[in-house]
């Protein structure tokens, strides 16, 4: 055994209401720079939709992820080192921009400078790549918002697959669903299993997957490797970026940028200790069916005094064994069981988990076509087909994805029957194999969703991990290069055609 | 050419450009490893990649390593190995002549797609154009080569050029005469080979130092790091 932390995350898409402000405030952080204007480190979706970039769960045409070998063993779906290495001149799963979305501006001069004319001036789209005018914007970052475009397109979904999707695009029948998605920050990660300079590593304290900026040549196999399409390839520096978890907020205990400003308060990170030498095991296990459950099998229970042991003994803080006790990812995830990993099929062990959302049957049940249970009706007759949260969440298994539906409706029926009727219907929660008291935590925790309950981060012990006399005077975070920046006259040239630009100076 | 130019050439620029490329490069690496990249275009136009990429790649690998060892390996070997001028001369032609034609095809495709894809053309830097231009040219002289060296298979002049080129790696400056006589397509062909030496550490060519071969080496596929100091 061999114990590791890794603070870990969980999105209660139950909540989810689609706002893009994770997005928009990462997006001002850390990708608003020459190179990176296609880039959103995350972004929300609409479901069902093909996504950003297109197509990403589709792993026949991009190769991301682990496959399964005959003899048991895995390797990256794009092919051993031999093979990874044979691409490395032209990578034949590499994603163009125009998969993302050529990234534009508009023309707001114009509309400043602009000369005595018959018609109101208009701010026409520019491309900030070739600087050149767009007369045509056919794609963009979130192109499918809230079921944007045809049916006929959007159901090219890859979590339709064993769905009978056709009834799904009647306008009685449509359903919707928000997917906000980051780097996972996956206990296997393709991307570094995939990267033939060794530039990206897990970081072994808090689990978080960083591309060492200095080291990385842009090879380029990261993007491909990645099954999310979380590794972004800066066209202007020539070196691959990803979501660093804001990993200088988290090691002063801060959340995450998208976590710190989501209004609907979905987001969640807490302390996960888990085995790292079950690894290997739980992403080879025969059946992508399981891989959900292998994945909880690596887990640690912090409570267990083994295990409080071995992880002293492994480096693991004190504080951060306290923090992995009341992580709020350990109650979803493992306690509850509403938390689910996203694509366990693509063998990653993914850490960023998601609670699956309800969906609305109401107006139908009152129309006297469906059965009511009380007032909260069934699992089965929600909108969004469970088949679909499973092909999302558990590679397609229902059952794991009924019971937490079924956890969340419980919560329902529980505390509307205390609040409304003033009884505690402990039956209820025995229903779905929980205790009141359980139910009044979640309650707590999801419902109510305060600012300590979601994010319960231990800092970085850096007095152990550092020698702060070494670091006198260093320039803390930087894109490399140590502290000098590329505005600097400089004998080699920065990265791309000149010194980056921000989206508004270019012309 | 005149005796002072050709000292300077074929006496001296080649330690100068030599100097350059390896101290620059272990400069480069040392201060600026962020500006070290391959400065891949893929991403931005498939398009004419993955053929030009990959045979312009293959090719002028096999090119620059069949340079390499033609030119400096001792005499002695291939005389061990009993491989005469003549048929090493015949080697180096049709190797070179196919992993030539390969190369030029590929930079020729490249050059077009730097030259006329708008985005690729917006985002390349100065010294990405000459880059491309100057190996161009390069693998169009090296081709332009073989109809002369089709002219004297007994190989002495491939004799002369590796009496040159171990002289000078010997630091011997005094063989620059033996240039003087060459065909003046070789002696620019040298010229151009070393100021590719020269600019190599201010240009994207600092990629080829970090040919990732290592990787086949790694065990396993994952990679942790740790802060923490070993435990005393």
């Amino acid at each position: 055994m061999k114990i590791r932390a890794q603070i870990g995350k969980v999105l209660n898409l139950d909540k989810c209401i689609g706002c893009h402000t994770c997005s928009v405030t990462c997006k001002n952080v850390w990708t608003s720079r020459e190179g990176m204007e296609y880039a959103w480190f995350n972004n929300v979706e609409t479901k069902p939709g093909i996504g950003y970039p297109k197509d990403w769960e589709n792993q026949e045409r991009w190769n991301g992820g682990w496959k399964r070998k005959s003899n048991g063993s895995i390797e990256p779906r794009m092919g051993g080192k031999w093979r990874i290495l044979s691409k490395i001149f032209a990578n034949p799963d590499l994603p163009e921009i125009d998969d993302y979305y050529e990234p534009f501006t508009f023309d707001y001069e114009h509309l400043h400078n602009a000369p005595e004319m018959k018609a109101p001036p208009t701010a026409r789209p520019r491309s900030l790549i070739t600087g050149q005018r767009m007369d045509d914007i056919h794609w963009g970052p979130n192109w499918e918002e809230i079921l944007g475009g045809e049916f006929s397109k959007r159901s090219k979904d890859a979590n339709f697959e064993g769905i009978e999707k056709e009834i799904y695009g009647q306008f009685e029948q449509t359903f919707m669903m928000y997917l906000p998605r980051l780097c996972e920050h996956c206990l296997n990660p393709t991307c570094v299993a995939a990267c033939p300079s060794g530039a990206i590593y897990k970081r072994e304290e808090d689990g978080i997957v960083l591309i060492d900026q200095d080291k990385c040549r842009g090879w380029r196999m990261c993007v491909s490797g990645c099954p999310y399409k979380k590794i972004y390839y800066n066209w202007s520096s020539g070196k691959s970026e990803k979501c660093t978890f804001c990993y200088p907020r988290i090691e002063a205990g801060q959340p995450t940028v998208c976590s710190e400003t989501c209004v609907g308060r979905i987001r969640y990170l807490g302390v996960m200790l888990y085995d790292a030498d079950k690894i290997e095991e739980a992403a080879s296990v025969p059946d992508e069916q399981g891989l959900y459950e292998a994945q909880l099998g690596v887990f640690l229970d912090p409570f267990d005094p083994d295990v409080q042991t071995q992880a002293r003994k492994d480096g693991v803080p004190d504080a951060w064994i306290e923090a992995a006790k009341r992580s709020p990812v350990w109650k979803m995830a493992m306690d509850w069981k509403i938390a689910f990993p996203l694509h366990p099929e693509y063998r990653t062990l993914p850490m960023v988990w998601y609670v699956p959302p309800l969906s609305p049957i109401q107006q139908a049940a009152e129309s006297g076509k469906l059965a009511l249970g009380d007032e909260i009706p069934d699992v089965s007759k929600l909108r969004i087909p469970v088949k679909y949260l499973a092909n999302l969440l558990t590679a397609g298994r229902e059952k794991p994805i009924v019971q937490g539906l079924n956890r969340m409706i419980a919560m329902r029926r529980y505390m509307r029957s205390k609040t409304v009727e003033g009884v505690i219907d402990e039956a209820e929660a025995e229903r779905v194999g929980l205790t009141g008291n359980e139910i009044e935590e979640m309650y707590r925790v999801m419902a109510i969703a305060n600012y300590e309950d979601r994010f319960v981060i231990p800092t970085t012990h850096r007095e152990g991990n550092e020698d702060a006399e070494t670091l006198r005077g260093s320039c803390g975070f930087s894109f490399g290069n140590g502290c000098s920046t590329a505005s600097e006259p400089n004998l080699f040239g920065s990265g791309g055609r000149t010194s980056p630009k921000s989206p508004m100076e270019v012309k | 050419m005149g005796d002072h130019l050709n000292m300077f050439f074929f006496g001296y620029f080649p330690y100068i450009a030599l100097a350059v490329f390896f101290l620059g490069s272990v400069i480069r690496f040392d201060r600026e490893q962020y500006t070290w990249r391959s400065g891949s275009s893929q991403m931005l136009r498939q398009k004419q990649l993955r053929w030009g990429s990959n045979l312009f790649h293959v090719g002028i690998i096999i090119v620059f390593f069949g340079h390499l060892f033609g030119l400096l390996t001792p005499m002695a070997v291939f005389e061990f190995f009993g491989i005469g001028h003549t048929a090493k001369q015949l080697m180096a032609i049709i190797v070179g002549g196919i992993a030539g034609i390969m190369a030029l095809v590929g930079a020729t495709m490249l050059l077009h797609r730097r030259l006329y894809d708008p985005r690729i053309r917006a985002t390349s830097a100065p010294s990405d154009h000459f880059v491309m231009s100057l190996l161009w040219v390069q693998l169009v002289l090296g081709m332009l080569t073989i109809p002369i060296s089709l002219g004297h298979l007994d190989g002495s002049k491939m004799v002369l050029f590796m009496t040159w080129a171990q002289g000078i790696w010997s630091f011997q400056p005094g063989v620059a005469p033996l240039i003087q006589e060459a065909h003046w397509i070789f002696q620019l062909h040298i010229i151009l080979g070393l100021l590719t030496f020269l600019i190599f550490p201010f240009t994207r060519l600092v990629h080829i130092w970090s040919a990732p071969i290592w990787f086949l080496g790694r065990k396993g596929y994952q990679v942790v790091r740790s802060r923490k100091r070993p435990v005393t």
